[in-house]
């Protein structure tokens, strides 16, 4: 039970800041996604959390506690890296036990509480397997199981499922959330997979550059991207840049009515939600047609070579090099890195 | 059934070897265990270990013997005391002028070593150190410098730092890391590194017998003497076959304790 607070932290690399001012508040419970692409500063966040990299400035703490500057053996963190980082000469009992044995705990303890938590991630029987004895998805599990046998306060992972494949990263990421719904653990997990964080989070963190962009629910991070780059990360958008004339959004190919001040604005709108009608005019012309089966993904080619993307119901509406006219059923409108107007939504 | 292609290069390099190396070990080691062989007979005439009684009997055999490996553990034990924090040191800290010192460590092995071992036996005279026991630990020291500290360095740096940093985070205090974590991954490459060290000590000759003479006789120096001023060749050849048994030792030690591979990754590998 605990709850993770974040303020205004700060950490600089040498002359680069990989960190600025980074606000956040982790509920008891909560799974937050930190999510961002490399160089986001996402890890360094989560190292920051764990005490393996200290805070230039700012405040960390744990039900209150400021421990920004406690070395990692002493905070209440479990960290699960992306490389299992298991320890190859000890078997997984002993794996799991180290950290009991640190705490001087009985020996007849440890071994029920190390066979408890390897039932837990399915890996009773285990025990006396050597790592490299075990797949890739066994091994993150044992690392998994390593950091709850002691059962932290926060739980990070760091990237943990990187390294595999699709099918088995889909199948942990279900684990893992309903493991951190059970033990209802406060847990952080640092991701650059999009669909990762929509599948598991809480709330998601957008990161870029070692600011947040947004901290809101998966929904609405999907539905309502505070910034293009949000709009642009998350999920597929077309981003159109263009201006506002007399209450009219301007771009070659695409004159869109809206209540927004004249001058430069970003159109955003999710392919699903560009509407598209057969025309007459060439200033949007379909480049392919792609068929998933149950919908179809049209590209279209506006006048100044900038490539939309459009969900269709049906692919053989359409044809390559037919004129459509775009209508944007649901949209947003960014100036100066900020949401102005939405429509639809 | 897929038919094996002869591999011919191997096979080569396997004849050259043998003729290079199991050869003369093997004449050698006839004549360590030979009474009687006269020219032109190609095997010996008589068989026997009346040369073993002979050798061993010898007073100064002994003492050479257990001036070998006193003088082995000893210079072992000083350089893996000395080397081992300055690997780790090495391998793990930034200080000013580390990469110089890194590799003037090369220095030692890249100028010809006789012309060097005479003009530090000129100092060691000034010294008093000529002819002593710690006059020879200190050559035989700077020997062993370049592998205790590159092959120990390239260990500790294998070491995945992820680990010890899984090991903090469940609660060991940083030496607690260093004995549970960073020495388990990295001995096996640090005990192949001790080993060779101990053999090679074992074996010098040039500086034991430099710094050495006259006072320290190894067995290696007690050998070449034989050779040299002995007509009866199997003394040399008992001593010899003497000669390999660290080796052998050494090489079933380390069978059994450098597990695959991770000798080779001491070396880089």
């Amino acid at each position: 039970m605990a709850v993770l607070d974040i303020k205004d932290v700060t950490k600089i690399f040498g002359g680069t800041v990989a960190v600025e001012r980074f606000n956040l508040t982790v509920a008891d419970g909560e799974l937050v996604c930190l999510l961002g692409p490399s160089g986001s500063g996402k890890s360094t966040l989560l190292r920051m959390i764990g005490g393996f990299e200290t805070a230039t400035s700012g405040v960390i703490a744990i039900d209150g506690e400021d421990v920004t500057r406690v070395p990692p053996e002493r905070r209440p963190t479990g960290m699960v890296f992306q490389s299992h980082a298991l320890w190859t000469h000890m078997n997984v009992f002993k794996n799991l036990a180290f950290g009991l044995k640190l705490r001087r705990l009985p020996p007849a303890e440890i071994k029920d509480r190390v066979e408890a938590v390897l039932e837990q991630v399915g890996l009773a029987g285990y025990g006396q397997r050597q790592t490299h004895q075990l797949s890739g998805g066994q091994q993150q599990r044992v690392a998994l199981a390593r950091s709850l046998v002691l059962e932290p306060k926060i739980l990070l992972l760091d990237e943990p499922f990187a390294s595999l494949d699709q099918h088995l990263r889909e199948r942990l990421r279900e684990e893992v959330r309903d493991l951190q719904q059970r033990l209802k653990i406060t847990t952080l997990f640092v991701t650059h997979g999009q669909d990762e964080a929509l599948a598991l989070a809480d709330r998601i963190v957008v990161l870029r550059a070692g600011r947040s962009e947004q901290i809101d629910p998966p929904d609405v991070v999907y539905r309502a991207p505070a910034t293009p780059f949000v709009a642009g990360f998350i999920g597929t958008m077309n981003l159109i840049d263009g201006v506002v004339e007399g209450g009219v959004f301007r771009h070659p190919g695409l004159d869109l009515a809206m209540p927004v001040a004249d001058g430069p604005a970003t159109l955003a709108v999710r392919p699903e939600a560009l509407g598209i009608a057969a025309a007459t005019s060439a200033a949007a012309v379909i480049h392919r047609v792609t068929d998933y089966g149950t919908h179809a993904i049209v590209d279209i080619d506006l006048a100044d070579g900038l490539r939309l993307k459009a969900m269709a119901p049906d692919a053989r509406a359409w044809a390559a090099g037919t004129a459509v006219a775009l209508s944007p059923q649901a949209f947003a409108v960014y100036r100066d890195n900020v949401a102005i107007h939405r429509a639809g939504a | 059934m897929i038919k094996a292609r002869t591999d011919w290069t191997g096979l080569f390099f396997a004849a050259a070897l043998t003729v290079v190396i199991v050869f003369p070990l093997l004449i050698v080691g006839t004549w360590a265990f030979t009474n009687v062989w006269r020219y032109p007979s190609v095997i010996p005439q008589e068989f026997g270990l009346k040369y073993w009684a002979a050798t061993t009997a010898r007073a100064d055999v002994w003492t050479s013997i257990t001036m070998s490996l006193s003088l082995a553990s000893v210079v072992t034990l000083l350089s893996a005391v000395i080397c081992l924090p300055a690997a780790f040191a090495f391998a793990r800290l930034e200080f000013p002028g580390r990469n110089i010192l890194f590799f003037s460590f090369l220095a030692g092995q890249a100028f010809p070593k006789f012309g060097l071992l005479v003009a530090i036996a000129g100092i060691f005279l000034n010294l008093n150190l000529i002819g002593t026991f710690w006059g020879v630990i200190l050559i035989q020291l700077v020997g062993t410098l370049l592998f205790m500290i590159w092959i120990p360095v390239a260990a500790f740096q294998s070491v995945d730092r992820r680990m010890e940093e899984a090991a903090r985070d469940v609660g060991a205090s940083p030496l607690r890391v260093f004995w549970s974590i960073t020495m388990p991954q990295a001995g096996p490459t640090i005990a192949a590194a001790v080993l060779l060290n101990f053999v090679g000590t074992f074996y010098e000759t040039e500086g034991a017998w430099l710094i050495g003479a006259p006072g320290i006789r190894t067995l290696p120096v007690l050998m070449i003497s034989f050779i040299n001023n002995q007509p009866v060749i199997q003394y040399g050849a008992v001593l010899s076959v003497l000669l390999w048994l660290p080796s052998f030792i050494a090489l079933l030690f380390a069978r059994r304790i450098i597990g695959s591979g991770s000798f080779a990754r001491g070396f880089g590998g």
